[in-house]
């Protein structure tokens, strides 16, 4: 699986860590509902360094699309929130996996 | 409810498939689609200058403002000296207001360093990816039918398009960010300059709360100690040996005598 750490690049991680990156993509999801801003940016990293450790980098001549992206580590609640009210005009259809 | 990490993934993705999925011809849109990746790779090349040059503009304004903290420095002292307290109490006030800020606005500019530093990183990445893209796309021209090529073409496309991406949303938070900055380094630099504190009370701005806060502890009272141990100024605040024209004078009649009929 491939998963892209925004303004950092992309990571080849093993598919078992899925179930790993999907619990703590529900602790960002439940920060932003909260208005948390200290536990998202907590989310967050804990997502960047589940990917880092787990992760091999991808070359630069590599030209993949990724299953899953992961915003950057200071991304604010009201930027959050505009990811997340995206809903009207994304299709919301199941990502390929 | 699909979570951040899958949502941002399908908006990259809806944004740079629908126009490839449209084109019939396989080789034309490569040709196409490599242009359209070199014109991406100046506009993130201008925008990284754009940033830089920002960033060196907010460097400039903050020595500046370090400079007006050493010379409200130099004004409490010289107050002190000629045993204005109240003078030297405003300069030590506002010289802490603006170091305050300029902690913040230093802070944030280690924030931008490591954006910015990220930025070359992907661009460098993105020049990579697109010589990679332009070799892929001859050997695709040459060895498949057009079927094929489209397919495989259009992953290449869609991984590129997701870094152009990437690197495009860094750019503009780093110059979000340095605006941000630009305008908070205008907003003190503006009220140390015009020295005109009350007229930001009705506001009730930032600074203004700051400014009470530190007022009101015990940071000024403090520095003020501290200026005036160094200027050998103890407790009670002695005389200077100029003399001080507030002093009565020894020979001056009592001026309530001359007062007292007035009424």
């Amino acid at each position: 699986m491939i998963v892209r750490l925004l303004g950092e690049g992309q990571f080849r991680v093993p598919e078992d860590l899925l179930a790993r990156l999907n619990e703590l993509d529900d602790e960002v999801l439940r920060a932003v509902e909260n208005g948390d801003e200290r536990a998202l940016w907590d989310g967050l990293q804990a997502l960047a360094e589940a990917v880092r450790s787990a992760g091999t980098k991808l070359g630069d001549d590599e030209l993949v699309p990724s299953d899953a992206i992961v915003p950057p580590e200071d991304l604010s609640l009201e930027e959050a929130r505009d990811l997340l009210a995206d809903e009207g005009f994304i299709p919301d259809i199941a990502v390929r996996r | 409810m699909p979570g951040l990490m899958s949502r941002l993934s399908l908006i990259f993705r809806a944004k740079f498939s629908k126009a490839l999925d449209r084109a019939e011809n396989p080789n034309e849109t490569l040709d196409y689609s490599y242009e359209q990746q070199l014109q991406q790779l100046q506009n993130v090349k201008r925008g990284i200058a754009d940033v830089t040059t920002a960033k060196k503009r907010l460097e400039l304004q903050y020595a500046s403002m370090q400079q007006q903290v050493d010379k409200l420095d130099g004004q409490a002292r010289d107050a002190l000296k000629a045993n204005r307290e109240d003078l030297a109490r405003e300069a030590l006030t506002r010289k802490s207001a603006l170091q305050t800020q300029l902690q913040d606005i230093m802070a944030q500019g280690q924030q931008l360093e490591a954006q910015q530093q990220k930025l070359v990183e992907g661009e460098r990445q993105l020049q990579a990816k697109v010589e990679s893209f332009r070799t892929q796309k001859e050997v695709i021209k040459a060895q498949y039918n057009a079927a094929e090529a489209q397919v495989r073409i259009s992953e290449a496309a869609t991984g590129i398009g997701e870094h152009m991406a990437d690197v495009g949303l860094a750019i503009e938070r780093a110059k979000d960010k340095t605006q941000q900055m630009q305008a908070r380094a205008n907003a003190v630099e503006e009220l140390t300059a015009s020295g005109a504190l009350e007229d930001y009370t009705a506001s009730g701005d930032d600074i203004d709360r700051q400014l009470k806060q530190i007022s009101q502890s015990g940071q000024v009272d403090d520095e003020l100690a501290k200026l005036k141990a160094e200027l050998g100024q103890g407790e009670a605040p002695k005389q200077l040996e100029g003399g001080d024209a507030a002093e009565p004078a020894p020979a001056a009649e009592p001026s309530q005598a001359s007062e007292e009929p007035a009424s």
